[in-house]
């Protein structure tokens, strides 16, 4: 298939791999930030070929693990009452809320449904007048565009009976808060392709000349994950901490100026709670006026309700790439992708589904 | 094992209730089966766990098996609910070794059905039949009430023949044994998704529903050594490798290059996230053979149409124990476990 065997190739890959064998003189850790990164990691086996200083950590970028469980339960809550519509992206349905996940609401009876895009929420809402339509605006500054763009299509419409439950989270925020704490090991990152193919990476910069960390912007396939190592080892071999862009086929420094635009119509930056880790300030989304009516929480009335999250899970630490997944006493055993404890154990993104899905074996006794 | 603390706040389950998940040939399917079906019914013919029933009467050995068809849409590219409801139970006799001969066919149909619809879901059975050389010999009509049906709902139940020597089941497997798969898989999950969400591609994806009695018996004609045969229905490859993996406490290794899926498959998997290794197929299956005669098998398998681009995809080992793992395209390895519920496709 045209543009992905080319990044799959066993010998290009393998030419990288001999690259930074040969570069590499003492142990560093090197945390992806993005979720569909940890996937092809683990999908591909690529920590097989990679050579035993270089430690791969996973960061926080799985929307669905950070979206705290206050936002599951209330999406929850509209699900099961009459007459509404919850849609969602698939992966957040089985998601564990204090008591139920949104498959759970459905089996109950709750109209809750899968969706590819939030402008098909958008049509169920036209084609629904007399019923309320939610959709579960879950991501980072990927899917904002596409959530934000749904609002302002609603609002053209005078579609009342649409809104957003929002759930936004922005990265160069949650970056600095790993950078921040006291027991962080991380001595560079994989900035997420897709994000900066939005946002750009102007951002990155500031963070890479203040902490002096080296910073590559990385692509998910096996290829690009295996350029992205390179090029942050031979930074961190020769002293340097900048910014380089391994994802150049599609991220360019200043990013999609249309979608930014449209993002800052809709949202405004706001503080935010990541499931795991806690508040980190300015460092999501909401809406802004005269959107704020489109906010399902305001429109529901959903009140912060005492939400209980699971004292087991570690997932936080996890996120922060300070526990790999299998140094969780649950892992595997109480806490397995049919019964999970917390959410990264549940979205083909999150690091110990990725664990137990692709490796569990593998990595036992490690 | 820590002691259980009654105050964990340990989500809820689903195990009071039924899911989707509970059908979908993966984890919690095998959990209904051992906590609920074998429990209540168990005895030697069902306890095998294999896609049919093996049984003695005089001197014949018969092979049994059932079936229902709950599929939406009704009519899909490739096929329609009536194909899938012959060529289901034939293959699964096929997998049993055995010649399907007879089938019966329940059909719940729901109030205000076209009968323009049945009419062709009937006749698409009966050329299914037809080709595959299986007679409907009996059959029951129910009807239900408007909204409590699907359209139509189908079971088949048939019997078949064996006519050779060999114990085809996942008992007969060994480490050495090569894993055949028949070919390109995903074609009929990923047909049926297209229509179901209104995905349109460049080139169609037509479902790959067939009988595979045919190639099967050309195996067992030429003397290859046959141990275990599986269709990749539910669940697909990945779920029918662990269900034998851990039934025989043998290891599986496969390599993904040597796993055939078509281009156009490949790109919708990409696209909605999915993989192939775990999406249904209603044509396919994987034989396991000793590793001499596995080349052989793949030259007489792809003689047949359905069967053109069989491969060797990889073998049986004797470790790890109960575990399926994948070469990778660029070599790395990994577990490829069963699947926990539904495949949903992701976020980005």
């Amino acid at each position: 298939m045209k543009f992905i065997d080319e990044y799959r190739d066993r010998k290009a890959v393998e030419l990288l791999a001999g690259e930074i064998r040969r570069a590499v003189t003492r142990p560093w850790t090197i945390m992806e930030i993005c979720g569909g990164q940890t996937h092809t990691i683990l999908k591909s086996g690529l920590q097989d070929l990679l050579p035993p200083e270089v430690t791969l950590v996973h960061g926080p970028g799985c929307p669905v693990c950070v979206t705290p469980i206050e936002l599951i339960d209330k999406a929850v809550d509209i699900a099961l009452r009459p007459g509404a519509i919850l849609c969602s992206f698939g992966d957040m349905l089985r998601v564990p809320g204090s008591t139920r996940s949104l498959l759970d609401a459905k089996a109950e009876g709750g109209d809750v449904r899968i969706v590819y895009s939030p402008m098909d929420a958008v049509k169920l809402a036209r084609e629904n007048p007399h019923r309320q339509v939610v959709f579960f605006a879950v991501g980072f500054e990927t899917t904002a565009p596409a959530n934000a763009m749904s609002v302002w299509q609603a609002a053209r419409e005078g579609l009342e009976n649409f809104s957003l439950l929002v759930a936004h989270v922005l990265v160069p925020p949650a970056i600095e808060a790993i950078l921040n704490a006291p027991n962080c090991r991380v001595n560079a990152f994989l900035a997420p392709g897709h994000v900066c193919t939005v946002a750009g990476y102007g951002e990155y910069e500031d963070l890479a000349a203040r902490y002096r960390v080296p910073i590559v912007v990385t692509g998910f396939e096996p290829l690009d994950l295996m350029d992205g190592i390179r090029r942050a080892v031979a930074q961190l071999e020769s002293g340097r901490a900048e910014v380089e862009n391994q994802y150049s086929r599609a991220v360019a420094r200043e990013g999609n100026a249309a979608a930014q635009r449209i993002v800052a119509e809709v949202f405004e930056v706001s503080d935010r709670q990541w499931r795991g880790i806690g508040e980190i300030r300015a460092s999501g989304l909401r809406l802004r006026e005269p959107y704020r009516r489109f906010d399902a929480a305001e429109r529901f009335g959903l009140a912060a309700a005492g939400a209980r999250e699971s004292t087991e899970c570690l997932s936080g630490l996890v996120l922060q790439g300070l526990k790999k997944p299998y140094e969780c006493p649950a892992f595997g055993t109480k806490c397995t992708p049919e019964h999970p404890l917390g959410a990264p154990m549940v979205s083909s993104e999150g690091a110990c589904a990725a664990y137990y899905q692709f490796g569990r074996r593998a990595n036992e006794g490690n | 094992m820590k002691e259980i603390n009654l105050s964990c706040p340990i989500p809820l389950p689903s195990q009071d209730r039924i899911v989707l998940a509970h059908g979908g040939g993966g984890k919690l399917m095998n959990q209904l089966l051992e906590r609920v079906f074998l429990p209540a019914f168990s005895n030697p013919a069902l306890d095998a766990r294999h896609d049919g029933a093996v049984l003695s009467a005089g001197n014949a050995r018969l092979a049994f098996t059932t079936d229902s068809y709950v599929v939406r849409p009704l009519f899909f590219p490739g096929g329609n609910i009536g194909d899938l409801a012959v060529n289901g139970t034939v293959n699964d006799l096929a997998m049993c070794g055995a010649r399907p001969l007879y089938l019966s066919s329940g059909f719940i149909l729901e109030e205000g059905l076209e009968m323009e619809t049945l009419r062709a879901v009937v006749e698409s059975m009966r050329r299914a039949a037809d080709a595959a050389g299986v007679a409907l010999v009996t059959g029951d009509t129910k009807v239900v009430d408007k909204g409590k049906g699907d359209g139509i709902f189908i079971n088949t139940a048939g019997i078949g023949v064996i006519e050779h020597e060999l114990r085809i089941g996942p008992q007969a497997v060994q480490p050495g044994d090569a894993v055949v798969v028949s070919g390109d898989l995903g074609a009929h999950g990923i047909a049926i998704l297209s229509v179901r969400e209104g995905l349109e591609f460049e080139a169609p994806v037509v479902s790959d529903t067939a009988p595979l009695w045919e190639p099967v018996a050309a195996l067992l004609k030429a003397g290859i050594e046959v141990h275990c045969l599986r269709d990749l229905t539910r669940g697909g490859l990945a779920s029918a490798l662990n269900e034998i993996a851990s039934a025989r406490k043998v290891g599986i290794r496969v390599r993904e290059m040597a796993i055939p899926v078509e281009e156009t498959v490949r790109g919708a998997c990409e696209l909605l996230g999915l993989d192939p290794l775990y999406i249904a197929n209603e044509g396919r299956f994987a034989a396991f053979v000793p590793a001499a005669s596995a080349e052989r098998a793949v030259e007489i398998l792809s003689a047949f149409p359905v069967c053109r681009q069989a491969s060797v995809a990889g073998e049986v080992t004797a470790d790890p124990a109960g575990v399926v793992v994948l070469e990778s395209r660029i070599g790395g390895s990994r577990v490829v476990d069963m699947l926990s519920g539904e495949q949903l496709p992701r976020i980005c």
